[in-house]
């Protein structure tokens, strides 16, 4: 009762056979071994399974494999090639947008998407844009600027400074 | 920030970026469920529906007939090796897997071993359980009730749920204080049940090796080293004696305590890979972890203070009803069954106390974890500040003059405590001042008795709290009898780079940076040039692990102590290398240079280089140090926050308009962390204090175990908080650290609270429970016609 499908990860395509129940994280993290999304719950609450299924930002523990047959996939692996950062990935670092570090890749998918459309959100709107992503480590404050840096970045623009603000 | 060391040294003071996130950042991590070995099997485990039942029969049959279902394990399996039982960290006891009885809903039942997830699920379904339901105990003062069943039935001649009653203070003292002072005030608190909900839940990997008879334990412990003794002591018996057992604690997607306890499962994991010897993965998904892994506070208090019409606080009354579930599983040092509760009388100045407690039994799942607190703090915290406020109200004082008239002053420590505590460093009155001056305290206040004839509402809570961290001290702290003690131990490469490796266990704290910090402080070198280590106990030296705020306390002054052991070392060389004696050496970051002389210096890499070169005869070659710090008090880091809300008063929606955080945690290593810390901890404070609590039904039912109605805050309703701090060293650390990562959660929740009750206090409210949501807002409104 296995069916196969086709499916490109990162730009690599893979012929794999799934059960028709596999959902796509599983599907990603243990056939494939890539470990880099993660399952945080079992009601699509926490996002951080969040990747890019034809460039929109899914929870991939709500989708099964079958539904991405044909379809593109892209995950925190395919954000740059090792060594190498995507503009999202400096942000996070040199805002200090991680802490344990278990949302992170999904909330860095959700935040591509995000700038994607809207290059230059207010805080406001990435609070919003967000919040389908929990976070128990970093409170958001730091996400929130980690977002901005990389849209100014992706932008080419001067990115704002990264060193703390104290009252 | 004053810095001793450059940028690139980047020692204490520095914003340096966390050297760990590379590995988070590119999708690098190793969780527990990222570990993969060959042969390797998982379990799934089937639950009670029900909080308190008999078991009739467990039919595994339908689920053996599974293609992939390699086993089914019940209690009376591993009973038969007498590992159906197991000890708590409070010496309690607590089932593996249950032989007769359940005591809480989500109890493990059995355990299905499969080929892979989705089968060990199948079989899961298809095990058949039959129970016979019986009346569960699920309110805690009914639990006392002579009438209630007894439940621990299996610990011999045991007659009621009472399990312990703890006190501290000046009983007769107090009693006579409140009869006779002007003014008392009383209320009722429930610190709810709540959860820590990481985002990562929690899992092992139990990898037996028969032919070798060893067990390496994959597993997302926060006290790796702890675990380690305890699987020796539960499993000594059948072989695993300790040098035979490793435990890896590898990236951990957050802790916040509950990544403390022993659960069943990881036990069930080691029983299983034992019998059939294979590696067995277990990980619980979202709704088992917060069903059924350990809850944090669910304290009931009564809160008394007396004191003088004119605001002199003169003393505290506290009496708890500890509702601890099924067994006493708490994750306090032995001694203090209650935590660090006595802190309660909090940062004022006066001499009577009196605190009690008793814990009881009801048919709840067991805990007593932290909850990002030092062993029940926050329940102190809350009651504290909450009274004060309550105080300041009956005798219509501005609640932040009565605090500043009742501080403790800087000049008064090291300061004791009515409940015996010495408090180490503080200035309290500058902390509040900077909250205060930040948010503009006084026009607020104005703000507010303006928006009040208009019929707004709008509130500012204080919390002003002082935290006491860094377990401990050996003559008091201990788990299990060993004693909190943590440890460092450096060793420098011939070409001055150097591997450090800790008793700790970071969860996104970024102790690989804070601690290469704090050596590069000490001896100069490059924290970049500095790996950090924790969590594998083959390699690490034996620490008691990442909790209570406990590891800068702890392992942070081991690493300054391990590094000065080093600089002594350094020392001896520069002389034999300079041919001058000690004496005439002086120390500057990164060099010893001859006193007078400065172009005579050797740099710590000339002289590392020299330990394996051409060390001076006598001298054992080689440059490494380990240290065990026993800590000699604890710390107590302190904090003002302040918070402002807003409330619609039609809807009741409740807006947090400003927060602002003043922390003192005494010297700072990395100020990025630390307001990271911050950040995250005032998130975790803001949860309990308006959005989480697990509720039960009076059949024990949970109703809300699941992300869907466990409401953790998003992005959304975290407000943008605002954090700054003062800095009072604590005299007795090494570095003068103080320990950060709760205060602010323990800080938090009764600002909140302060500012939600002075928003309606003008309308007859005193007091109200966490968590305030909008509806119970709505509701006092609408008791006093405000809204229909
Ligand atoms: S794992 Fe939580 S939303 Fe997918
Ligand atoms: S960094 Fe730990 S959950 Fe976000």
């Amino acid at each position: 009762m296995k069916k196969q499908i086709t499916i490109t990860i990162n730009g690599e395509q893979h012929a794999v056979e799934v059960e028709p129940r596999t959902l796509l994280v599983h599907l990603i993290r243990e056939q494939l071994s890539m470990t880099g999304t993660h399952i945080g719950c079992d009601t699509s609450s926490c996002g951080a399974c969040t990747i890019l299924l034809d460039g929109k930002s899914i929870k991939s523990c709500t989708v099964l494999a079958i539904q991405a047959d044909g379809k593109s996939v892209q995950t925190v692996e395919g954000l740059a090639a090792p060594g190498e950062m995507h503009p999202i990935q400096e942000g996070f670092k040199e805002c200090h947008g991680l802490q344990c570090g278990f949302c992170t890749p999904g909330m860095m998918m959700r935040a591509v998407e995000l700038l994607e459309h809207n290059p230059n959100p207010t805080e406001e709107e990435i609070r919003w844009g967000i919040s389908g992503n929990l976070c128990r480590c970093t409170g958001y404050n730091n996400i929130v600027r980690a977002i901005q840096y990389a849209g100014a970045k992706m932008q080419g623009k001067e990115t704002p400074s990264t060193e703390p603000t104290f009252v | 920030m004053n810095c001793k060391t450059s940028r690139e040294v980047g020692g204490m003071g520095h914003s340096l970026k966390r050297k760990e996130d590379s590995r988070f950042l590119a999708g690098k991590g190793n969780y527990v469920d990222d570990v993969k070995l060959p042969g390797m099997l998982h379990m799934d485990i089937v639950r009670s529906p029900y909080a308190y039942a008999k078991i009739k029969s467990i039919d595994a049959s339908e689920a053996l007939k599974i293609p992939g279902v390699i086993a089914v394990v019940t209690g009376k399996d591993l009973e038969q090796y007498n590992l159906h039982w197991m000890p708590t960290l409070m010496s309690d006891t607590q089932m593996v897997l249950p032989t007769d009885t359940v005591m809480y809903q989500s109890q493990e039942v059995a355990a299905v071993i499969a080929t892979d997830r989705y089968t060990a699920r199948d079989g899961k379904e298809a095990v058949k359980v039959e129970y016979e339901p019986m009346k569960p105990v699920i309110d805690p003062y009914k639990s006392l009730d002579p009438e209630a069943p007894v439940l621990r039935t299996d610990k011999e001649g045991k007659t009621d749920n009472h399990i312990w009653h703890w006190e501290v203070g000046d009983k007769d003292k107090t009693s006579k204080l409140f009869e006779e002072a002007e003014v008392v005030v009383k209320e009722q608190m429930h610190i709810p049940r709540i959860h820590v909900a990481s985002i990562e839940t929690c899992g092992c990997v139990a990898d037996y090796d028969k032919v070798n008879n060893h067990l390496t334990m994959y597993m997302t412990t926060q006290a790796p080293h702890a675990i380690r003794t305890v699987i020796a002591l539960v499993a000594g018996h059948v072989g695993l004696t300790e040098e035979k057992v490793r435990v890896i604690s590898p990236d951990i997607g957050g802790g916040f305590g509950g990544k403390v306890p022993v659960y069943p499962g990881y036990v069930i994991a080691i029983a299983v890979s034992f019998l059939v010897g294979k590696p067995i993965k277990w990980v619980e998904d979202r709704s088992e972890n917060l069903q059924a892994d350990s809850f944090a506070r669910d304290y009931h208090i009564t809160a008394e203070m007396a004191g003088t019409k004119d605001g002199k606080i003169l003393g505290t009354r506290f009496k708890i009803l500890a509702d601890h579930g099924y067994t006493d599983a708490s994750a306090n040092p032995s001694k203090f069954p209650t935590g660090l509760f006595s802190i309660g009388t909090g940062s004022y100045d006066y001499d009577t106390a009196f605190m009690e407690a008793d814990a009881v039994y009801t048919n709840k799942p067991p805990g007593g974890v932290a909850y990002r607190c030092s062993f029940r703090v926050t329940e102190a915290v809350h009651a504290i500040e909450r009274i004060t406020d309550r105080f300041a109200l009956e005798i219509g004082k501005d609640p932040a003059d009565l605090r500043m008239q009742n501080f403790i002053k800087k000049d008064q420590f090291p300061w004791k405590s009515p409940t015996g505590w010495e408090y180490d460093s503080g200035d309290y009155h500058a902390g509040l001042q900077k909250a205060m001056d930040t948010l503009g305290y006084w026009d607020l206040r104005k703000e507010q008795e303006e928006k009040r004839k208009r019929g707004e509402l709008m509130g500012i809570g204080i919390s002003t709290f002082t935290e006491i961290v860094g377990a401990g001290p050996s003559k008091d702290f201990d788990i299990l009898g060993i004693k909190m003690f943590d440890s460092a131990e450096i060793r420098v490469h011939p070409t001055g780079k150097a591997i450090a490796r800790f008793g700790t266990k970071s969860q996104g704290q970024g102790h690989e940076t804070t601690y290469a910090q704090i050596i590069a402080e000490e001896l100069g070198i490059p924290a970049e040039n500095i790996q950090v280590e924790e969590g594998d106990t083959d390699t690490a030296p034996y620490g008691l692990g990442t909790y209570a705020s406990r590891s800068t306390p702890t392992a942070g002054a081991a690493a300054a102590m391990a590094a000065r052991k080093l600089r002594d070392k350094a020392k001896k060389i520069a002389a034999h290398l300079l041919e001058v004696s000690e004496d005439d050496l002086e120390w500057e970051v990164g060099k010893f240079f001859v006193k007078g002389a400065p172009e005579k210096s050797k740099t710590i890499q000339e002289i590392v280089f020299a330990a394996y070169t051409n060390h001076p005869q006598g001298m054992e070659a080689g440059f490494e140090a380990t240290h065990y710090y026993d800590p000699p008090n604890l710390t107590f880091p302190s904090g003002a926050y302040i918070c402002v809300v807003d409330i619609d008063n039609e809807t009741a929606e409740i807006k947090i308009r400003r927060f602002v955080a003043i922390d003192d945690c005494g010297n700072i290593i990395n100020p990025m962390i630390v307001q990271g810390q911050v950040h995250g901890g005032l998130t975790q404070g803001l949860a309990p204090a308006m959005y989480e609590e697990l509720i039960y039904d009076e059949e024990g039912n949970i109703l809300n175990g699941t992300f869907m109605d466990y409401l953790l805050p998003t992005a959304v309703e975290s407000p943008n908080w605002e954090t700054g701090h003062t800095i009072t060293p604590s005299p007795h650390h090494p570095i003068g650290a103080k320990g950060v990562g709760e205060s602010p959660t323990v800080g938090a929740p009764p600002a909140i609270a302060n500012a939600i009750v002075d928003a309606l206090s003008h309308l007859g409210v005193t007091h109200m429970d966490i968590p305030i949501t909008p509806y119970k807002v709505w509701k006092v409104l609408n008791e006093k016609g405000i809204v229909q």
